[in-house]
């Protein structure tokens, strides 16, 4: 049906797009390899020659590589798998009938559209403070001690941060795919005497199978990158440094490029093995 | 009998929907609240809900004091330049790729969605030094490009999906009619593709608004959006609640209004009308 012409056509329009990503993914990519094989310290003495695998080594040695990989897991997988629990029930909850469903949306909803810089912050002083946050307040009107969350248990915190902004969005794609439920097939197995349990893990849980996948991939692109809630809260301090964080140390902070860009290499690689996974998910859904 | 239980069932549902709804939604209202309070009913304890005296001065004096309406022009200008750059790079993109595939079409989908999972503290550095030669770190125009570079791939993706939805029917039938490249454009295409253009900006606005690494790490003081601007706040001057509350306020009801209207595509959009 697509004649020559028409798809030199496309190609031209075409260029431009590819063009712009090509170069946004190739000239920064090769720069961050470069500088991962030398020893560049802009504020002491700048660029000092080449370093082999010297960056590498030390960045996977160093003592706080381990711990930042493991905070980043527990982070990625605590939001997701509080997310995507409460967004099933949510989801399940916000279909049955009942008045104001709407607002109620509304209200679900909001907090995916706040900042994130203001979100950690309103949490942060808000209502984790330990004297005036609204915890606390909480917390001694019941005849307990405040907790200083962000000191105390810190990752938990920013797990319970991020939570409440991506939960919307997970209760959101959950509902659309709840909503386009066969009723029928429920209500035959209704009949067949099939209990609220067994239609939940039978008949909705595969239903949603595909929807929660989808969640799991845009959430993950996202959680990997998580800065902001950590920068304006903890600031990486009590455990809460991932990856990302690190890496952000290492370049800006510490002015150490060279180690910073053999960091950033190893985030480059792992984004890119949970990619792979993801995308061949997508890769399906696409062929429909 | 049937009715009774049902109506029943329809209280619960509501009571505790409308419950979680409430708790979900508190931190946003609660910061709203205490937005229009003084300094001190904002740290009262017990805390004050309702019976307080309702100030502006907050708002006020936030915009006095720390020039609001600049940090909202950056905002405006960066995730507006942004979308609309990224629209026009990407309308051509997706249009192509949705009327004339080829066999790489959904190769070159896949790999424009994979620049998305390239980790940006990968790349800080590099982006920060070219900015700095190019003379364009804590820019506008350095932001603009920035952030429609990020969010070019769900452009293209979420415009691919809606132009695939578009019935070749008509096309062909517009086609039988003598219609040529550029009445089929003008006449047929455009109209049924507005809406899905709609959407894609409106999404897209949100993403490039809220966008918090690259602003936090290019931007200083000439370009620093609201991102930047509530980020500020981390400082011991964010102790004062009313003041604090009063900015985020600011800095979220445009984007939180516009979220609400934008719900439905919402979904489509970032699941690229894979969930239905």
């Amino acid at each position: 049906m697509a004649t020559q012409h028409s798809r030199s056509a496309a190609r031209l329009m075409m260029t431009p797009a590819v063009v712009l990503l090509l170069g946004w993914m190739l000239v920064p990519l090769l720069m961050t390899l470069w500088f991962s094989f030398r020893r560049y310290l802009p504020l002491r003495g700048g660029d000092l020659g080449w370093a082999g695998f010297d960056n590498y080594v030390r960045f996977v040695t160093s003592s706080a590589f381990w711990p930042s990989v493991q905070t980043t897991l527990i982070l990625v997988g605590g939001v997701l798998a509080i997310t995507i629990a409460l967004g099933v029930l949510l989801a399940l909850l916000l279909d049955q009938p009942m008045w104001g469903q709407g607002v109620v949306r509304i209200l679900v909803i909001a907090p995916f559209f706040v900042m994130p810089t203001v979100s950690a912050l309103v949490w942060k002083n808000m209502f984790m403070d330990p004297v005036n946050g609204l915890l606390a307040h909480l917390w001694r009107f019941f005849g307990a001690e405040p907790v200083a969350w962000l000191t105390d248990v810190p990752l938990a915190s920013i797990v319970l941060i991020v939570s409440w902004q991506w939960l919307p969005f997970a209760t959101l794609i959950l509902l659309t795919a709840v909503q386009s439920l066969d009723s029928e097939q429920l209500e035959a197995a209704e009949m067949d005497g099939a209990r609220p349990l067994s239609r939940f893990a039978h008949i909705i849980l595969p239903h949603l199978g595909r929807a929660i996948t989808i969640v799991v991939l845009i959430q993950t692109i996202f959680l990997l990158s998580i800065f902001a809630e950590i920068f304006v809260t903890t600031g990486g301090a009590f455990g809460t440094r991932t990856l990302t964080y690190l890496i952000f140390q290492r370049v800006l902070e510490s002015q150490n490029v060279g180690l910073g860009s053999a960091g950033g290499v190893y985030a480059i690689i792992l984004a890119n093995i949970v990619a792979i996974f993801l995308m061949r998910i997508v890769g399906k859904n696409l062929d429909r | 009998m049937a009715r009774a239980v049902k109506s029943q069932r329809k209280v619960l549902n509501t009571g505790l929907a409308w419950t979680i709804g409430l708790v979900i939604f508190f931190p946003i209202l609660w910061t709203i609240l205490t937005s229009f309070k003084t300094e001190a009913e904002a740290i009262a304890s017990p805390p004050i809900f309702l019976n307080f005296s309702w100030t502006l001065e907050n708002y006020a004096v936030v915009q006095e004091r720390s020039d609001y309406m600049r940090f909202l022009i950056n905002s405006v200008i960066i995730a507006g330049g942004s979308t609309v750059l990224g629209v026009i790079v990407a309308v051509p993109a997706a249009w192509s790729m949705a009327f004339v595939p080829s066999a790489r079409t959904k190769d070159i989908l896949l790999w424009m969605l994979s620049t998305k999972m390239l980790p940006a503290v990968g790349v800080l550095y590099p982006i920060y030094l070219l900015f700095i030669r190019l003379g364009i770190l804590d820019s506008r125009v350095g932001l603009v490009i920035v952030v429609m570079l990020i969010n070019l791939p769900i452009i293209v993706w979420m415009l691919y999906t809606y132009f695939r939805e578009i019935p070749g029917e008509i096309l062909e039938a517009a086609r039988m009619d003598g219609a040529g490249l550029r009445e089929e454009i003008l006449y047929v295409l455009t109209p049924m593709a507005v809406p899905g253009i709609a959407s894609t900006l409106l999404l897209n606005f949100i993403l490039a608004w809220n966008e918090a690494f690259w602003t936090l790490n290019l931007t200083a003081a000439k370009a620093a959006p609201l991102t930047a601007f509530i980020a500020s706040y981390s400082s011991p001057e964010g102790l004062f609640y009313a003041k604090l509350s009063a900015a985020s306020t600011m800095a979220i009801a445009p984007i939180l209004i516009l979220g609400w209207f934008s719900q439905k595509q919402l979904v489509r959009g970032l699941t690229f009308g894979a969930v239905k």
